[in-house]
């Protein structure tokens, strides 16, 4: 229930907004993995949390990182949530959001711009990964760019394997890798490319 | 230098604190101003903030200086007791007698403010003198002379 205190909180949100005061609004979205964290700045979505990580960290990390100037702000979210509920329900296999890449330099970013053009339903390797990225040798490097990704799901780091069709890794633990992948029709009980 | 931590959290844990002591500084009308006031001002200059450690006192010391622009544009004028509030409690927060607080509001600013951070929030004369930029002994001092012309005033 909403209380007096509450209404007046949601104004001074809404005109921090208004104001150009509101460099990170972020919330929290149901999945069937459990609850997601999204944030998002004045250019676009810039992190998605995973249920199993420690969304406080990752808030004070995004003060640090971004701006402190941080506010829950679920409106704000609402397109990201709709197209990842639907992505969830197997009806959307391509995100249409714009993206904040600032938390990734580098050879990191251009790894996970490549991976964000894997069309849903394929997989890549790590070393292809590597490669598009403009260093086949650093296959090792690629694989701590997926790991690090900062906005996983909409950038579809689960989408790449080992070579040879090996899961590898992933921040949301593999089960849930997996179970992405067979939403995705990629999977069917074994894991191969 | 402590890091800043999200200014939502700085909003849960004090929105409560500073609604309090302006609903006891300028009424319960003027407070939701007030309230947008400080926290525009606050979230503007939070990432330049440069110590972390005492936020509770920082966003005390905008709020008062918000009541206080608050009573100059209404010209000091006491707040209208017309409307008088029936809810003695809400969100936790006593709302306090209006004839008291609207005698409050005419003290002189600094002896306001030390009423108001005293009753209106509960601080201890440290944090007030903190919240005002003076030492704990001028605060008790503030305080003392605000009761006297409340007790004078109300008497």
């Amino acid at each position: 229930m909403k209380t007096a205190i509450d209404n007046t909180v949601d104004r001074f949100k809404a005109r921090a907004a208004e104001e150009g005061l509101l460099d990170v609004a972020y919330a929290t979205a149901d999945s069937p993995f459990g609850p997601l964290l999204l944030a998002r700045t004045r250019r676009g979505l810039v992190r998605v949390g995973l249920p199993n990580q420690d969304s406080e960290e990752l808030l004070t990390d995004l003060a640090d990182r971004v701006s402190p100037r941080m506010l829950e702000a679920p409106a704000e979210l609402d397109e990201v949530r709709r197209e990842l509920d639907l992505y969830f329900e197997g009806k959307l296999d391509h995100f249409d959001l714009p993206l904040d890449w600032r938390l990734s330099g580098g050879f990191r970013r251009r790894v996970l711009r490549e991976i964000n053009r894997i069309p849903y339903g394929q997989t890549r390797s790590y070393t292809e990964m590597a490669r598009k990225a403009g260093n086949e040798r650093a296959v090792r490097a690629a694989g701590s760019a997926c790991g690090s990704n900062p906005i996983p799901l909409v950038v579809p780091c689960h989408r790449v394997l080992r070579t040879g069709g090996a899961l590898g890794g992933y921040g949301g633990g593999l089960p849930m890798k997996e179970a992405l992948l067979e939403l995705e029709g990629v999977l069917d009980g074994k894991p191969s490319t | 230098m402590t890091a800043l931590p999200p200014f939502q959290t700085v909003l849960d844990e004090h929105s409560a604190a500073v609604m309090g002591i302006l609903r006891g500084a300028v009424g319960k009308d003027g407070a939701e101003d007030c309230f947008q006031e400080t926290f525009l001002a606050a979230l503007r200059a939070y990432p330049k903030l440069s110590n972390a450690s005492n936020l509770r006192g920082w966003l005390l010391t905008i709020a008062h200086r918000k009541a206080i622009d608050h009573h100059r544009a209404k010209g000091r004028n006491p707040i209208p007791m017309a409307d008088v509030p029936e809810d003695a409690v809400e969100d936790g927060i006593a709302v306090p007698d209006e004839r008291l607080w609207a005698a409050v509001g005419a003290l002189p600013p600094k002896q306001q403010a030390a009423v108001a951070l005293r009753y209106g929030s509960d601080l201890p004369h440290a944090e007030i003198g903190a919240a005002l930029g003076c030492s704990p002994e001028a605060a008790r001092r503030n305080l003392h002379e605000g009761l006297k012309r409340l007790r004078k005033e109300l008497a």
